[in-house]
């Protein structure tokens, strides 16, 4: 009571809170109460406000010819532009883009896949081993470290010069990527077993190898799926790269030649594709994280 | 002798980064089916005391033999119940508690009807499937205990088990362990600073002194088994707590004016 009456509130809807509730002093200030799944339906309502004013504001503008559309065209010319991209019909060769999307995205989608399943085979288990092993950590650990400052773009040329203008190139890229934040949280996992636990095992008679894999392993299962989530980030930034350089197919590919013909609709609609694209596969790895992580959720 | 202690240490030296004096010249037995508890000070060197019988750490110096032989590395042989449990919190109750036998590579059918008779002797019967995330304190601490009788251990190590439980908790809990040492009798070793739960507890009790860790004095207690929590109001329990009230009153003395 004292505590509600001290704040320099309208004294009338204080009174009104200190003796039946927040919902009855709401009501007083003329507002509704709010049951949970209004409110919660309330919340989706202010996060979406924000992007539909802009394309309303963008629509418009773009409309009105405030916005030169060859270089910003509006949303539904992108949207227009999309739909052909995706369903069109290539007719006498004058789109090249035309019902293209689909091959376009899953030729990026598989790429991304492959590296990083490359990635995780290889980072998760290098990880775990130098996390749990100091003499692995002497031998493996100094040059990975001084590897990771070199960022993947920087590999391109490396990566053309070796592997050439070819599906391999651009999945070593986003493999190399998506590597590095894979081992480094693979490797503190690891490192951060519970003393506790190790011993425990250990008086349980438990040895090297079942130490490792039902110790180790599942202790540094949390920090390896945080890796992932951020090597499939950085996987997408790599095989965008890639495709615009080193492949000839893919989002990736396409976002710079719709450029260079002067297509902004298709970038646009190309950059909004990756988006959702990378969107999705976090989340089937979110969905995955849970699965694994049951321990870690339930109260 | 004939008979061979159950737990013996000899001469035994801690010195931590070559300075830091945990233990000096420690020496204590424990016999075969003895509650023996070891008393002392937050900082006295007991948890380390037990860590190198658990064989967690070397000895710097001295001699620590567990049924004669030379203690050199952690073992099923000496069960250990942690502080803070130290449940695999991925591993339901039954899979922590067959944690044990599954890794020794002994078959289900042998492990799991003890596994079972200790949930339900520790009153967990009904937890097989849970999370140590879903159970109480005293809860988790019940599956370490299971999980330590599982393995038949020769001796039973307990590093201040109750220290981080509620008094009430704490109370039914020692009952609990009254009741599984009646009926499966065991050398256990148990470390704690509660004078009650000390004489509670022991056949016989080491008080330790701290900086370096040395035990102080030996008292054997007593009183008659079994033993229940209504013996903390009783006139020969209070005049043993007296006893070793003094001694940890002149260990203290002495301590000071070193």
């Amino acid at each position: 009571m004292d505590k509600t009456t001290a704040l320099p509130i309208d004294p009338a809807a204080a009174n009104a809170a200190g003796a039946s509730g927040r919902g009855r002093a709401a009501e007083r200030r003329g507002m509704a109460v709010i049951p949970y799944r209004e409110s919660r339906l309330k919340g989706i309502a202010q996060s979406l406000a924000l992007p539909v004013i802009v394309l309303i504001v963008w629509e418009i503008a773009g409309r009105a010819g405030l916005i030169m559309s060859g270089i910003l065209p509006y949303p539904s010319l992108v949207a227009q532009g999309w739909w052909t991209w995706a369903f069109g019909e290539n007719v006498m060769g004058l789109n090249a883009y035309a019902g293209t999307w689909a091959e376009n995205a899953f030729n990026s989608f598989e790429r991304v896949a492959k590296g990083y399943v490359v990635a995780i085979l290889i980072g998760v288990p290098v990880g775990v081993i130098i996390g749990w092993s100091k003499l692995a950590a002497r031998i493996v650990d100094p040059t990975i470290q001084s590897m990771r400052p070199i960022p993947i773009t920087a590999w391109l040329p490396f990566s053309i010069a070796l592997f050439g203008i070819r599906d391999f190139g651009a999945i070593f890229l986003i493999a190399l990527g998506a590597f590095y934040p894979i081992v480094v949280n693979a490797t503190h996992g690891a490192r951060d077993v519970s003393t506790n636990l190790i011993r425990a095992a250990a008086m349980m008679g438990a040895n090297r190898r079942q130490m490792l894999f039902r110790v180790v392993f599942p202790s540094a299962l949390p920090a390896i799926f945080t890796g992932m989530r951020i090597g499939l980030g950085i996987a997408w930034t790599a095989v965008i790269v890639a495709e615009m350089v080193a492949v000839k197919s893919g989002l990736g590919y396409v976002l710079w030649d719709a450029y260079y013909v002067g297509r902004m609709d298709i970038v646009i609609a190309d950059m909004v594709s990756i988006g959702i694209l990378g969107f999705m596969s976090d989340w089937l790895i979110v969905q995955l994280q849970n699965y694994c992580l049951k321990w870690k959720q339930q109260r | 002798m004939s008979i061979l202690n159950a737990i013996e240490v000899a001469g035994v030296e801690k010195i931590y980064g070559g300075s830091v004096h945990a233990l000096s010249n420690v020496d204590f037995h424990v016999a075969d089916n003895e509650f023996a508890v070891l008393l002392g000070p937050s900082g006295c060197g007991k948890s380390t005391l037990l860590n190198l019988i658990a064989g967690f750490e070397d000895v710097t110096d001295g001699d620590v033999r567990v049924f004669g032989t030379p203690v050199a590395a952690p073992g099923p042989d000496r069960a250990v119940v942690f502080q803070e449990a130290a449940l695999f919190p991925w591993l339901s109750v039954i899979d922590n508690v067959t944690f044990g036998p599954r890794m020794q590579g002994r078959s289900a059918a042998e492990y799991m009807p003890v596994a079972e008779e200790f949930l339900r002797l520790v009153g967990l019967q009904d937890f097989y499937d849970k999370l140590p995330s879903q159970l109480s304190g005293g809860m988790k601490q019940r599956v370490g205990i299971a999980r330590a009788l599982v393995m038949n251990p020769r001796v039973l190590l307990m590093d201040e088990p109750f220290g981080a439980l509620d008094a009430q908790t704490r109370l039914s809990m020692q009952e609990l362990l009254l009741r599984v040492w009646d009926t499966h009798k065991k050398t256990v070793l148990f470390i704690t600073h509660d004078i009650d739960e000390a004489i509670l507890l022991a056949d016989t009790v080491y008080v330790m002194s701290a900086r370096p860790g040395r035990i102080a004095v030996k008292i054997p207690i007593e009183l008659p088994r079994p033993r229940g929590v209504d013996l903390l109001t009783d006139d020969t329990f209070n005049e043993l707590r007296r006893e070793i009230m003094g001694h940890i009153r002149t260990g203290a003395t002495i301590q000071q004016a070193a």
